[in-house]
């Protein structure tokens, strides 16, 4: 039965694919493209990965789509066609997918119990998941502990995509920095949101505090089910992009202003590193959490809450933050 | 009682899957954008009220129902409110409504 729905969704997965680069209309693509991460996300829940595909479905058809249309607002609608280097073009490609589909006969058969990744130290860390930690979701454990370093790296990779993109587009011409310095309102067409269209926006202030509660949920109870400070951070994110889409762009920073935004992004990796830093002051090693309390099992308890925390409001700071930054840019 | 229970929740599984297969039949048949959203979207709503209950019977008494339940409030406020902000964005952009014609004849 996983076979057959996998099939059926891989195929679905090829149509929008190729329907995604058929288009030269860059906002069917956008939308497209929320249809084949909210695909992946199925796929992914198929193959019993449900923390991967909460991420999928929270970064990839929400935080990403937004972003996405937030970008294209500032451009055409249409995609510019160019006809020259085609052949070249083809011919990359085409070498790259016969390589592709070459190394695919290498493959591990699906579901080989086997294979090097099922034999390896995956194992190892089903069996003792338990003793070292008392969790119920191995996958927070070996994100968190047993994988600390690598979450670490993670996390610093969104923590410098963050300051790319601010970099790029979070300095405003100086005109702009003025007017905001004597505090002229800037009163814009995208700035209102959809304060004039009821239904929405009644819907809309309905939701954010439940989504929210979620990510919080998402967030603290990682341990336990699937989540933890990646879909978090993203959840939290989309609940606060929502509200500034219904109450406009000038609204969202008042409640989670400009400051608190890079709090959050410093603060979350800060956090992670101090976490690894206060485990060496207290006798351990770098990110080992067992020295945390007196009882090894709940000092790796706190460790993974706390480095969870770090990601969780780093990720949403780096995603509201590159959300304004589009938002705030003037169309050219 | 539990198979009673196992009949019914399949006998709305099965209503729900009809109704979003006729729903995505009318977003391709419709001839206009209204009309697609008004087959897609009705239909939505009954199909999704259907499955989720459905779902909720094989789940028995548990946290798992809840859940469900919350996700059904979900779907129940957001998909009629993605349909009026979809339609009236449409309005807005000036796509409209396609007039019926008498049978038979062209539109033009």
């Amino acid at each position: 039965m996983t076979v057959f729905f996998g099939v059926f969704l891989l195929t679905l997965l090829l149509i929008v694919a190729i329907a995604m680069v058929r288009t030269d209309n860059l906002f069917v693509a956008v939308m497209l493209g929320g249809i084949f991460s909210l695909l992946m996300a199925t796929i992914f829940f198929l193959l019993d990965a449900p923390d991967v595909a909460l991420t999928e479905a929270a970064v990839g058809a929400g935080v990403s789509t937004v972003l996405y249309l937030a970008a294209l607002a500032l451009t055409a609608e249409r995609e510019k066609i160019h006809t020259v280097h085609q052949i070249k073009a083809l011919v990359v490609v085409t070498t790259t997918a016969l390589l592709v589909i070459f190394a695919t006969f290498d493959n591990v058969q699906f579901g080989d119990p086997t294979a090097p990744v099922h034999v390896h130290v995956g194992p190892w860390y089903l069996e003792n998941t338990q003793r070292y930690m008392d969790i119920p979701n191995v996958v927070t454990a070996i994100l968190g502990s047993f994988r600390g370093y690598d979450t670490l790296g993670e996390l610093f990779v969104v923590f410098t995509a963050g300051i790319g993109v601010l970099f790029l587009l979070g300095a405003r011409p100086k005109k702009d920095t003025e007017a905001a310095e004597t505090l002229i309102p800037q009163q814009s067409e995208t700035s209102e949101g959809l304060r004039n269209y009821l239904i929405p926006r009644l819907t809309g202030r309905l939701l954010v505090p439940i989504i929210l509660l979620f990510g919080l949920y998402v967030q603290f109870h990682g341990e336990y089910s699937p989540g933890g400070g990646f879909q978090a951070g993203a959840i939290i994110a989309t609940g606060i992009i929502l509200y500034a889409l219904l109450e406009g762009e000038a609204a969202a920073l008042r409640v989670v202003p400009q400051w608190m935004l890079m709090a959050l992004m410093a603060g979350g990796a800060l956090l992670y590193g101090m976490v690894g830093i206060v485990g060496m002051l207290l006798g351990g090693q770098f990110l080992d959490y067992s020295v945390l309390a007196d009882n090894p099992v709940v000092g790796q308890q706190v460790g993974i809450l706390l480095i969870e925390l770090g990601v969780g409001m780093t990720v949403s700071g780096v995603l509201l933050s590159i959300f304004h930054a589009f938002a705030a840019r003037d169309k050219y | 009682m539990s198979l009673l229970l196992d009949v019914f929740s399949w006998v709305l599984l099965s209503l729900g899957g009809v109704f979003v297969f006729i729903g995505g039949l009318g977003a391709v048949r419709m001839p206009d954008l209204y009309t697609r959203m008004h087959a897609a979207s009705l239909t939505d709503t009954i199909g999704s009220i259907l499955i989720i209950v459905g779902v909720m019977l094989q789940a028995g008494a548990s946290l798992a129902t809840l859940k469900l339940l919350m996700i059904l409030i979900f779907l129940l406020l957001t998909s009629p409110t993605a349909t009026n902000a979809l339609a009236s964005a449409a309005l807005i952009s000036g796509t409209l409504p396609k007039k019926a014609t008498p049978y038979g004849k062209d539109a033009s």
